[in-house]
């Protein structure tokens, strides 16, 4: 009988916010069959946004660290078999199965790809003792341990993360400087004007911010010591943080005939696409390792690095895969709105929609030289608004300039609409 | 009817709550939130997503 030669079971690859929120979505959609998720932290998922922030500060013990961050999920998410600390080594998508670290081989009729990224490192000789990344609770626990008053941290990398530690070390009292790299504070997010401003707040906050340069070596024998960068300039540091982007968890993907170049290639309904561009019968991706389509703003498919995305990504690809199994066509996808936040000291940065994919970047409110005072920027594509921000304003001010880019999308117009009264 | 709690120790007034269950949550004209902590049945799912998206996790579905 084909029904016995296929097991009624959906493997969710990645047990972070991704491999819960798609187990959540996968029973909403009225999923009754066997669920696992197999992660390769012993964790189960935990909120990760508090690691470079307020967890890095003050994190108490891991028992306690982990209670704060754990998420709860949903009550209908029931019969979820977990399968921590062996994460997915490989996929044969053709006989369906997946194979775990530990070398146990799962046959599914349903696979989610939720393995996410892991961070990138600054390809640079030198030693690796001394230098760290975050990405897990033990990544910050690790980090905090040396974030002593007046140790000198060098940052390596200036988007939220590389910002966050900065500023969350300065103010554990470390003499912090920060390596921009090649674009400003944050300055890809959220344009040159913002950049500025932010860079004007780490400096007053006595974080020094080195622009127009490079990390081209360690130094240390054991341990890390330092760096040089590429003006030759000498950087003597007592802790290195690297915060330089992230790869994809793509590795145990391959053989399969997916395109795998940054991220795994997905249509609108999250469907895995092969090279051919033909979606792979049952198999979905969530979370920022799917490269998706952006109709919105427009451009080519793009991954979506934003905590937002997993619970996006996964009330789209959970029904698709459900209506797949059962013969069906996905209805049909109702592309998300990006939105993120980031906070440093104590400014409040929201956005929503893509401002990086913006040609022009308009005041709708305030100076983003001082954003500490409260500013909004609005994004524009081909003139038209794709993307706000808003910086030191209370988050009503973020939902009306939300409905503003939701107004402009929906009317497809190429003019701005008009704005709400600030 | 259904009830929720909030912890106002957690909550940050990140207004995401807002955009998924407005009929429940608003943010006023300071940026703080207010909220129903009882509301019809029928906005369970966006409550349920109301729950997902905040960013401190914050929200408490009561039994």
């Amino acid at each position: 009988m084909p029904e016995q030669t296929m097991p009624e079971r959906i493997v969710i690859a990645g047990a972070s916010l991704g491999g819960l929120r798609a187990a959540e979505q996968l029973r909403s959609a009225g999923w009754e069959g066997e669920l696992v998720v197999i992660g390769d932290e012993a964790h189960p998922p935990y909120n990760r946004p508090p690691l470079s922030k307020e967890m890095l500060a003050r994190p108490g013990t891991p028992e306690e660290a982990l209670a704060a961050l754990a998420f709860r999920p949903r009550r209908s998410a029931t019969g979820i078999t977990w399968k921590l600390g062996s994460g997915v080594a490989a996929a044969n998508l053709a006989r369906r199965t997946v194979t775990t670290h530990d070398g146990e081989v799962l046959g599914f009729s349903g696979l989610v790809v939720a393995t996410g990224l892991r961070p990138a490192r600054v390809p640079v000789p030198g030693p690796l003792a001394g230098r760290h990344v975050v990405r897990t609770l033990e990544d910050t626990l690790a980090l905090h341990t040396d974030l002593v008053p007046g140790a000198r941290v060098a940052v390596v990398g200036s988007g939220f993360i590389g910002c966050e530690v900065a500023a969350t070390a300065s103010g554990l009292g470390c003499r912090v400087t920060l390596i921009e790299g090649t674009s400003g504070p944050m300055e890809r997010p959220l344009g040159a004007e913002l950049s500025s401003g932010v860079r004007r707040m780490l400096n007053d906050h006595g974080v020094a911010t080195l622009a127009g340069t490079r990390v081209i070596r360690f130094l240390g024998g054991q341990r890390c010591t330092g760096l040089v960068l590429a003006d030759g300039r000498v950087l003597e540091a007592d802790v290195v943080v690297e915060a330089v982007g992230s790869h994809a968890n793509t590795e145990w993907l391959q053989g399969n005939g997916l395109d795998l170049d940054n991220g795994v290639e997905c249509d609108e309904h999250l469907r895995v696409l092969d090279s051919a561009g033909t979606p792979v019968a049952g198999v979905v991706a969530v979370g920022d390792i799917a490269r998706y389509p952006d109709p919105l703003a427009g451009g080519p498919a793009r991954r979506v690095e934003h905590w937002a995305t997993p619970t996006d990504t996964a009330k789209i690809a959970a029904p698709t895969l459900v209506a797949g199994l059962r013969g069906e066509e996905p209805g049909p996808a109702a592309s998300p709105l990006p939105s993120f936040w980031t906070d440093l000291f104590a400014l409040r940065i929201q956005g929503v929609g893509s401002p990086a994919r913006a040609d022009a970047v308009g005041i709708l409110e305030g100076d983003p030289a001082r954003p500490a005072d409260g500013v909004a920027l609005g994004y524009y594509r081909e003139e038209r608004l794709i993307g706000a921000v808003t910086a030191g304003l209370p988050a009503q001010k973020h939902l009306q300039y939300r409905q503003a880019v939701l107004d402009a999308q929906a009317s497809g117009s190429r003019v701005p609409e008009p704005l709400p009264a600030a | 009817m259904a009830q929720i709690s909030v912890d106002l120790k957690l909550c940050d007034n990140h207004g995401q709550c807002a955009i998924s269950a407005p009929a429940v949550f608003r943010m006023n004209d300071d940026g703080v939130l207010e909220f129903e902590e009882t509301f019809d049945d029928a906005l369970l799912d966006e409550v349920e997503e109301a729950i997902d998206v905040c960013p401190l996790q914050a929200i408490f579905l009561k039994d």
